[in-house]
């Protein structure tokens, strides 16, 4: 070979393990120079937003939820706030609070299988959790028992852990009693024990070096750490908007070259997920969450993506504790739902899945009808920080070993925890390459 | 489209295993992931369950792959692109049992809406670039590109019954999964119906059970998530319905839902458009 030669790599995983949906990777180099980044999603297109179309607006949580079998609840609070908004009705009180609670629910369970069964083990040099078992049973049962502890939550107040039947426009069908969740006490006392355990384990992991300069955002809830709902979009550079103006802001691109579609906020990439709202909204993170947070040293803006593991677990402790401060203040409410009839116009509605910012607009006519819906999920948000990331990862570590190379990659995408099915309403293509 | 029906059922044909623990492998295809989650969801029996197989192929859970043949095969979601269709045969080929798991493996899920849709019209609503997508005209059950051997309905799938039938298929057994409707359960359990009580339209009188009567547990009809029971007499409850001032457009509706694409629930909707 002759030294003028240009030296091509290509470092390709066809399917990603360990993410919810199908997608694969592919990084190319020239002369140690990275060349092409592209995180591929080939999960199908399954067109909820036009199929959407004609639905009653009441249908639109049991509808949406069926976007992701991983954060069903963010589906059914994002398409419910925007029809109130829509109709010019607030769900408050204690039908709020029993929002915020199922909320904590899915949290619970999807931060525990991220950061213990799905992203634990590339820090651990396993294939999976059920490997990591064989290794530190303990850690794997202690994980299980997390996760179950956020099911049951989800199970009492919404009906099921996956695609919950009690929530609708305006509120519930049915009201949790006080003994029921009184009974989930003693369990959520325990997780936010092993949670807070969780943050000195994964923070003790050895992390791969990398810092990114990004724009974070997340949602604003007044004095609140935002989770069930907010008002406004903030973000690190400053900058702050309604989410009635989100679409001003953010854009979705359909390019062919990156095979898929990628947001950008006011033109540029961004982030949305544990790291930003931690960023952000840190001050407001529960007693216990701060200071597992203060007892790992954990700076107070994390830029380095392979740490969300970490961050993922604060807000693990975050979401116990909050679950156990709502159901010391519950009383059960009169009536489960508000009256809501059909209004024409426009609504939006948002709020933080475990991975990041989920907005619905509708537009209905005057029976109530579903005339258009749109939707962004994180994990397009997400797209092209997560391209990034990896650009600048393979450029600093381009002496790596190609397979330990290949295995960082892969890492550096689990770090945002990308749902690839609820990306479902983009698709990519292969595209040939010379 | 039963729970209980078998295209291809021979439960025991594959029983010895030369004593070797059987391989199982589960597969994704256009789906919410959520049936797939529910086998993690089993949180107390998941590490005997994995101690009992050795887990072949699972992308969601481990990144460690090995190929075929196998011995129980797990298979979520819809066939929607023209790659799928292909897909899945090579899957059958490789595993010696087939289970489809949940409403998109079943009957081609709620994504199956665009069946009865002008398909131009979705992907435009979606697409910025409609000749990037690459799709077929519909989105339809695995039984209907191969060989089943056993079908479990559900949105999602209710998982002691999925534990079930993986422990009846490996231990070479037919498994036991009920193909009543949900209003049995309903009355088992003792709610109080919600048609007779309260008037609220629901569709438990011709939907599979499984799911444990939750919508009427939670004060709700049912709106049939786990697709029809074994012939549902879907007309006098949509006489019913009417009964009780449901007007046409709303029938329709009720019928293509979640598992609108499964025969019985396709072909009561047609009655209503």
């Amino acid at each position: 070979m002759s030294s003028t030669t240009p030296r091509t790599k290509t470092i390709r995983t066809d399917y990603l393990a360990r993410v919810e949906g199908e997608g694969g990777m592919l990084v190319k180099m020239r002369d140690g120079v990275v060349t092409d980044v592209q995180l591929r999603i080939y999960e199908p297109p399954r067109f909820f937003e036009g199929f959407l179309r004609g639905r009653d607006f009441r249908e639109a949580p049991d509808v949406t939820a069926r976007i992701c079998g991983i954060c069903p609840v963010a589906y059914q609070m994002s398409s419910c706030l925007a029809m109130e908004s829509l109709a010019g009705v607030e769900v408050d009180g204690q039908l709020r609070a029993l929002r915020r609670l199922l909320y904590c629910g899915e949290w619970i369970e999807s931060h525990t299988l991220h950061v213990f069964m799905l992203h634990a083990p590339d820090f651990l040099g396993v294939a999976s959790a059920v490997e990591l078992a064989a290794i530190d049973p303990g850690l794997v049962e202690t994980a299980l028992r997390l996760k179950k502890i956020g099911n049951e939550v989800m199970r009492v107040v919404g009906g099921r852990e996956v695609h919950p039947i009690n929530v609708r426009v305006s509120g519930w069908y049915k009201a949790p009693t006080l003994a029921q969740l009184e009974a989930l006490v003693p369990d959520l006392e325990w997780a936010l024990e092993a949670s807070r355990e969780a943050v000195r384990i994964v923070a003790g992991l050895e992390f791969p070096e990398l810092e990114q300069d990004y724009e974070f955002a997340a949602l604003s809830d007044g004095d609140e750490y935002p989770i069930d709902r907010g008002s406004h979009v903030v973000t690190s550079s400053g900058g702050g908007f309604p989410i009635s103006e989100f679409l001003d802001h953010v854009v979705e691109h359909h390019v062919e070259h990156s095979n898929a579609l990628h947001a950008t906020l006011d033109g540029g990439a961004y982030l949305v997920g544990p790291m930003a709202r931690y960023a952000l909204h840190r001050r407001l993170l529960s007693p216990a969450a701060r200071a597992a947070a203060d007892e790992v040293g954990l700076e107070p803006v994390v830029r380095n993506p392979f740490r969300s593991i970490v961050v993922r677990a604060v807000e693990l402790v975050h979401a116990c504790e909050e679950a156990l401060r709502l159901i010391a203040a519950y009383e059960q409410p009169a009536e489960p739902a508000l009256e809501v009839g059909p209004r024409a116009g426009t609504g939006h509605g948002a709020s933080e899945a475990p991975r990041g910012v989920l907005y619905h607009r509708y537009r209905l006519d005057d029976a109530g009808a579903i005339l258009d819906a749109k939707i962004v999920p994180p994990t397009s948000q997400n797209q092209r920080s997560i391209e990034d990331d990896l650009h600048a990862f393979v450029s600093a570590h381009a002496e790596l070993p190609e397979e330990e190379l290949r295995l960082r990659c892969e890492q550096a995408i689990r770090n945002y925890d990308p749902c690839i099915s609820c990306a479902t309403h983009f698709l990519t293509l292969e595209v040939e390459r010379t | 489209m039963s729970a209980a029906s078998t295209t291809n059922g021979r439960p025991g044909k594959h029983k010895v295993l030369n004593g070797k623990r059987p391989r199982l492998s589960v597969w994704k295809f256009s789906s919410c992931d959520g049936c797939q989650l529910s086998l993690l969801d089993c949180e107390d029996e998941l590490l005997e369950l994995t101690g009992a197989v050795d887990i072949a192929y699972f992308l969601e859970a481990t990144s460690a792959t090995a190929p075929g043949p196998y011995d129980l095969t797990l298979v979520e979601g819809s066939i929607s692109t023209p790659h799928d269709a292909e897909r899945i045969h090579a899957i059958r080929r490789s595993s010696k049992t087939l289970v489809s798991i949940g409403a998109c493996a079943t009957s081609g899920g709620i994504q199956a809406l665009r069946n009865v849709a002008e398909l131009g019209d979705l992907i435009t609503a979606v697409y910025a670039h409609p000749e990037y997508i690459s799709t077929l005209r519909t989105s339809t059950a695995i039984a209907d590109h191969v060989a089943v051997d056993f079908e479990l309905q559900g949105c999602p799938i209710n998982k002691a019954q999925l534990l079930e039938v993986v422990g009846a298929l490996l231990a070479g057994r037919r498994p036991n999964v009920q193909s009543h409707s949900v209003c049995v359960e309903c009355k088992r359990a003792g709610i109080p119906c919600v048609m007779v009580a309260n008037g609220t339209p629901c569709l438990g009188p011709v939907t599979a059970a499984g799911c444990g009567a939750l919508c009427p547990l939670y004060a709700r009809g049912c709106f049939g998530c786990f697709g029809p029971k074994e012939q549902p007499n879907t007309e006098a409850l949509a006489a019913h319905w009417r009964a009780l001032g449901a007007d046409e457009p709303q029938l329709l509706r009720a019928f293509r839902g979640i598992t609108g694409n499964a025969p019985a629930f396709r072909r009561e909707a047609t009655l209503h458009e």
